[in-house]
């Protein structure tokens, strides 16, 4: 097991070097000049060029790209150009709201997510299904600035019980994690019936069912441990989605999290937070990827990581 | 195909409940992007200042906006806009996927590797990021929203087509084409690319809807098309300041979009099911 782990650590390397390769020439592509910008209008060339020299920027591209990976290599990203503090520690400051906002999220529509799938496998063909499907597709099909527009005019405009913007306590994200976790949850709710439905086929839950088993004991202790294995597969990359996602659900409540910071970065051209940001979604993304095949061991004992 | 087991899967098709219901849906709103335009009782982007904000009347049927637009000739305007960017976005991504993937599965050894990597790496950048990034290069507007959603689903369908041509390039006739003296530009025109096609056109149908989502996101964001423009993304954008006091103008583009990616995701889920009996 550990073996595996580690091999499958080194394999990240090539995919995050990759990453950082199209990060650092995503940046060099984006217009502008950061370095006039972080000198403000009122900045004279000589300021300007001083500000240039200072984040290096006069180097040639190459050189750029070597100090670039030496400073990653240390975890140093420079400096945000905007509040001169460390790039690392502003994206570590709005990680953790977007990490929790994603985390209730994500359990919000695995919980409904597989009852709702569970309930249109058990109930095939039968009016509950149809509701259940036609929730699942429904969640999949509304997009979130939407949702998350009607549900600030029925709760926080009309009935008042929550906030309009997000990040002012629990109450806060009461909203915005509604709004994030409609998507996942009808992705959840298909596969959790689709896998649910061709485990309930298979000859161990008839066996079950020809002992005399109930009904409920067939589903849950029986078919279920079986049919949740690939519907966690689909959360753990559902979870991925959602930290780097947020962006949209993010700017509608005005929660100050990842994504925000990402606009606002991207209109400032504030290069070491953009390059961290990036950097901090993809690793996050990859490492997600790497737990929820460690999980699948977890889960079917018949897996093995020789 | 033979032309019974077409007729065939065409009435299997129309008996599944869901995927009808789609094309229904889906064939209002291309319907509503074809005609949206000579439909709309006003000019979609005409102010009128001594009418903003009207509310529900005979003249303006779902009232107007804070310039005065007709907002029901704005929706119907609207569907063309973007239904027709989710189309050409699709079409684009799974063009250059596919030729990518085609290329790739094809040629095997090192190049599949790196390419593969390469996918791997785009791949890691989840959501909507790919997009921002690209919108943040090029500035924003009508035909950088549709190369930011193609770019979003090139190594998407890069990866699909790359498997399908895995399988097919190891099958008899494949050899046998290389026999007959096919050179390689001919065996993935000819014969690889017709058998790889139906699995990716089903995945066309069910990807519209994600992209379309994709470049009105991109729109609300004010990253996409940019006003006065009537796209259903930049017109939800704009409704927001408006919410508490005239939710129809977030309601109408609201609903729209969500009924169209609804219908189209049906549909693709009922040609998956027709064509496809192992996956139910």
């Amino acid at each position: 097991m550990l073996a595996y782990i580690l091999r499958r650590l080194l394999e990240v390397i090539p995919t995050l070097l990759g990453v950082a390769v199209v990060v650092f020439l995503f940046i060099h592509a984006l217009p502008g000049d950061p370095a006039r910008l972080a000198a403000g209008p009122d900045a004279t060339v000589q300021e300007v060029q001083l500000l240039r020299e200072r984040f290096g920027l006069d180097k040639p591209l190459v050189v750029q790209f070597v100090y670039f990976l030496n400073n990653l290599a240390r975890g140093n990203l420079g400096n945000s150009y905007r509040d001169g503090k460390p790039a690392l520690l502003s994206v570590m400051n709005h990680f953790s709201l977007t990490f929790w906002l994603s985390l209730i999220a994500i359990l919000l529509a695995a919980l409904v997510g597989i009852l709702v799938g569970i309930a249109a496998a058990v109930y095939r063909n039968s009016w509950l299904d149809l509701g259940a499907t036609t929730l699942a597709v429904g969640g999949i099909s509304v997009p979130s600035f939407f949702l998350g527009m009607i549900l600030i005019y029925l709760f926080a405009v009309n009935l008042r019980i929550f906030p309009v913007s997000g990040g002012q306590g629990w109450r806060g994200l009461v909203l915005p994690a509604l709004t994030l976790a409609a998507g996942p949850l009808g992705t959840i709710a298909r596969f959790a019936r689709s896998s649910l439905l061709e485990v309930l086929g298979e000859d161990f839950t008839r066996t079950a069912r020809a002992k005399g088993l109930s009904s409920p004991v067939v589903v849950f202790k029986h078919a279920l441990r079986n049919a949740l294995i690939p519907v966690v597969t689909m959360t753990g990359l559902q979870f991925g989605f959602l930290l780097g996602g947020a962006v949209v659900v993010e700017s509608v409540f005005n929660y100050p999290g990842l994504g925000w910071l990402l606009i606002q970065s991207i209109s400032a051209r504030d290069y070491p937070v953009i390059e961290g940001l990036l950097l901090v979604f993809a690793l996050e993304f990859v490492l997600v990827n790497l737990l929820v095949d460690l999980l699948y061991g977890v889960l079917d004992p018949r897996i093995s990581y020789a | 195909m033979h032309r019974t087991v077409r007729k065939g899967l065409f009435w299997k098709f129309l008996r599944h409940k869901s995927g009808s219901l789609g094309l229904a849906l889906s064939l209002v709103f291309l319907l509503m992007a074809l005609f949206g335009p000579g439909l709309a009782p006003y000019d979609p982007s005409a102010a009128d200042y001594s009418h903003t904000l009207s509310g529900i009347s005979t003249q303006h049927w779902l009232g107007t906006d804070n310039f005065g637009r007709d907002l029901l000739s704005r929706t119907l305007v609207g569907a063309r806009y973007s239904l027709g960017i989710g189309i050409l976005a699709t079409l684009i991504g799974a063009g250059v996927g596919g030729v990518w993937g085609l290329w790739s599965g094809y040629a095997g050894g090192f190049w599949d590797s790196l390419s593969m990597r390469l996918v791997d790496v785009l791949l890691a950048f989840p959501g909507l990021l790919p997009a921002i990034g690209l919108i943040a290069i090029t500035g924003p507007g009508l035909l950088p929203v549709i190369m930011a959603s193609a770019f979003f689903s090139v190594p998407i369908f890069a990866r699909l087509v790359r498997g399908s041509t895995l399988q097919m390039k190891e099958r008899a006739y494949i050899e046998a084409a290389h026999a007959l003296g096919a050179g390689s530009r001919r065996v993935m025109r000819v014969h690889l690319l017709p058998s790889v096609l139906a699995p990716v056109l089903v995945y066309v149908t069910l990807r519209i809807g994600t992209v379309m989502l994709i470049a009105s996101s991109l729109s609300f964001l004010g990253l996409g098309v940019q006003p006065p423009t009537p796209e259903w993304g930049a017109m939800l954008s704009d409704a927001q300041l408006y919410l508490a006091t005239d939710p129809l103008l977030a309601i109408a583009p609201g609903l729209a979009i969500t009924l169209t990616v609804l219908g189209l995701n049906l549909l693709g889920d009922g040609l998956r099911d027709t064509l496809d009996p192992k996956l139910k």
